[in-house]
């Protein structure tokens, strides 16, 4: 074991490694690009025993990871952004397929406008595909998710794709100290991977993908994969009480950090969740009982851990770094459905932060204590909140009026 | 903690200074998190790195808004208020600028209360191809102004970042670095580790509620043609490319090549330079195949951007 620094494209490039990846399907999309050349150059240099190829599309890329998972061959790929919802064709079907492999996605917003810096409305275009989703909040986490989402994907209970989320920027080019494990014991977590009775050969031609009509069939091959995505809650929690054995490091679906006497809870996804627990800290230090609960796992998701983690809150503020434009945060209504049944429930206050990369500072975190615990004292819930500041839109503002003065020299007034 | 920032132009060699930074820390012992900060991927345009050490687990993330040592390897960025240089410079920050320029006038040119230090551009080590180590000797520099960081550490850190790049610019840089390093000793240890101002009391963030506009206002769309005219990217240049028209045949591969489209022909087919808008990305330069474009470093002769 070493412990170096590491950024967290690098991590997952270290992840897929360890993993001793057969096939790594590739096309390049800022900010991904790092993972594939990172292993790229393994390769070149005879570090990593795998095969490369370079697509022409994230489309095709797509196709070519699940065709080769269901070959039996163990399949790492990356992607971001634009490209995964140039796949998203494809993340749908080989999902049916149940094809297991293992996709690295580095949230970065969505156009349009057109940015480079993260959001989570990316991966989350992905949530009802069928892949299962992991997502990171260090660039330890991304090494160690790539790791496990081989457990969990292959499982024969489970047999899904999996997609391990980090953040652009944040994570992506950021480096952190990252314990590198040992091949042997890797190997030992981690098997070749054997398809059994699913594999799909060349010389012994099965058919694959086909149509079904009147909807019965359908409904029960849609279901069953559901069912396998449900079965991964209970493999990921095996999965990681073995993980943390050999390598002690424990990953629960969800994170709970200082929850337990907590009355406050912030809940939310991402590497900005470690800004959070920066604020808890720095609140429980002036007497305020405050915690974080973070969703690791979000497909399957694991609803009875965070109701059990809720149990007895009096308020939660909901974080979503992402936006259903037209309905509003998706982890907010996630959460909600999950506690609708349960008694003496918390008040949950919706905000939306970090679009586009946006800094969530440290006073909004306390702020955002400070407006769930008026909505708990009061029972009034506010209307969702956007993290958006007088300055910004006076920013904002003088950026429109240089357009306006633009609008009348280079159009004439309109 | 220690919140370091980092300010240069894309080609610099910021992101790798950063670096080199992050692992001495490292190897001294302490958590870190180093990272760059880019949006245009090209030569010359603005850029910003971070570093933060801590003896404790690092959860903090992202930009640093409030820094104990501010570094600049081309003072050309203080003057452009989009580089953000001074964002959340307070009378304890430190401010570190490659400058020919005298501190104490940079002191009262941008209004600053705390201590402002220089490397000059002229004295610093200079590399192989000419060009001033202002990212090595920025290093050196800060690693002596925490006072956290010995030689060593600094060596090493410069060996485990600058291998892959060959032995000549591992040596250039580190004889930038320690040059640097002891220039600066009489400030060791002056930046220090800032105390966080408790939770209890804190500036709210000024929240507001969004309004409404219609799409003619807030639909993301430039309404003017050309508008790049008036924005002079020619302050991004480093380095500028000279073209010697004795040597050129008139090929227009520069021209056809420039992706910027800055270069035009004249009514004989030589081409001219618009330096108002020319990056400095050399392109031109690696096209040439008669090799008549050269790059002197900027700042170029008087009357033009540099």
């Amino acid at each position: 074991m070493i412990r170096k620094l590491l950024t967290g494209n690098g991590a997952a490039a270290w992840g897929a490694r360890l993993a001793r990846v057969d096939y790594i399907p590739a096309f390049p999309i800022t900010p991904q690009t790092e993972i594939i050349e990172t292993i790229a150059h393994w390769i070149g240099e005879g570090r990593m025993d795998s095969r490369m190829t370079t697509l022409e599309s994230e489309h095709s890329m797509i196709t070519s990871a699940g065709a080769a998972a269901t070959t039996g061959v163990r399949t790492f790929t990356a992607t971001s952004s634009q490209g995964l919802l140039y796949g998203m064709e494809m993340i749908y079907t080989v999902a049916g397929w149940r094809a297991p492999f293992v996709l690295v996605n580095v949230s970065r917003a969505l156009s349009a406008p057109i940015t480079l810096e993260p959001d989570h409305n990316d991966v989350l275009a992905a949530r009802d595909s069928g892949f299962l989703q992991i997502h990171c909040a260090t660039c330890q986490e991304v090494l160690d998710s790539v790791l496990l989402a081989y457990r969990l994907g292959e499982d024969e209970k489970v047999r899904l794709p999996v997609i391990v989320n980090l953040d652009g920027f944040y994570l992506s080019f950021t480096r952190e100290p990252v314990e590198i494990p040992d091949d042997a014991k890797v190997d030992q977590f981690l098997p070749p991977y054997d398809p059994g009775e699913t594999r799909f050969r060349a010389g012994d031609p099965i058919s694959q993908g086909v149509a079904v009509l009147g909807g019965s069939q359908y409904s029960y091959f849609r279901y069953e994969t559901h069912l396998a995505s449900l079965n991964a809650l209970e493999i990921f929690e095996e999965a990681s009480k073995e993980f943390e054995e050999l390598f002690g490091r424990s990953y629960q679906p969800v994170e709970s950090y200082r929850t337990e006497d907590a009355e406050v809870i912030f809940f939310m996804m991402g590497s900005f969740a470690t800004k959070a627990k920066d604020a808890v800290d720095r609140l429980r230090s002036v007497g305020r009982k405050v915690g974080l609960l973070r969703p690791r796992l979000l497909r399957p998701f694991p609803a009875k851990a965070i109701v059990r983690a809720l149990a007895g809150k009096k308020g939660i503020a909901v974080i979503d770094q992402n936006l259903s434009l037209g309905k509003g945060g998706i982890l907010h209504t996630e959460l909600c459905s999950a506690l609708y049944s349960m008694a003496d429930k918390p008040v949950m206050v919706s905000f939306i932060g970090g679009l586009g990369g946006r800094d969530i500072t440290r006073e909004e975190f306390y702020e955002m204590v400070a407006v769930t615990m008026k909505a708990i004292e009061t029972g009034e819930v506010p209307t969702p909140r956007l993290l958006y500041g007088k300055e910004e839109l006076i920013q904002m503002k003088g950026l429109q009026s240089i357009a306006k003065v633009e609008q009348r020299k280079g159009r004439g007034k309109r | 903690m220690y919140r370091i920032r980092f300010h240069a132009r894309g080609g610099q060699g910021i992101k790798t200074a950063s670096r080199i930074l992050g692992t001495a820390f490292f190897l001294e012992g302490y958590e870190v998190q180093d990272s760059p900060r880019y949006g245009a991927e090209r030569r010359g345009a603005p850029i910003f790195a971070y570093v933060r050490a801590s003896k404790k687990i690092i959860n903090e993330r992202g930009i640093i808004n409030k820094p104990d040592l501010v570094i600049v390897t081309d003072d050309s960025l203080l003057l452009l208020p989009i580089a953000g240089v001074l964002l959340g410079v307070t009378e304890r920050t430190v401010l570190l600028i490659a400058t020919d320029e005298a501190t104490e006038l940079w002191k009262k040119r941008l209004n600053l209360q705390g201590l402002v230090l220089s490397i000059s551009t002229q004295a610093a080590v200079k590399g192989h191809a000419g060009l001033p180590l202002l990212g090595a000797a920025c290093v050196g520099a800060a690693a002596q102004l925490v006072g956290a960081i010995s030689k060593s550490a600094l060596e090493e850190a410069i060996h485990d970042q600058l291998q892959p790049l060959g032995k000549v610019i591992v040596e250039e840089s580190l004889a930038a670095a320690m040059t640097a390093y002891d220039q600066i000793e009489a400030y060791a240890g002056c930046t220090t580790e800032r105390e966080d101002p408790s939770a209890d009391s804190y500036e709210s963030p000024n929240w507001i509620d969004l309004p409404f506009e219609d799409a003619g206002t807030s639909a993301p769309y430039i309404h003017a043609a050309a508008t790049t005219l008036n924005v002079k990217t020619g302050v991004w240049r480093s380095l500028r490319p000279v073209i010697d028209l004795q040597q050129c045949n008139r090929c227009a591969l520069c021209n056809s090549y420039c992706p910027d489209g800055v270069i035009s022909l004249d009514a004989k087919g030589y081409p001219q330079i618009d330096y108002q808008h020319c990056k400095g990305c050399l392109i031109c330069l690696a096209q040439c195949p008669l090799h008549a474009i050269d790059a002197i470093p900027e700042p170029g002769q008087e009357g033009e951007i540099s």
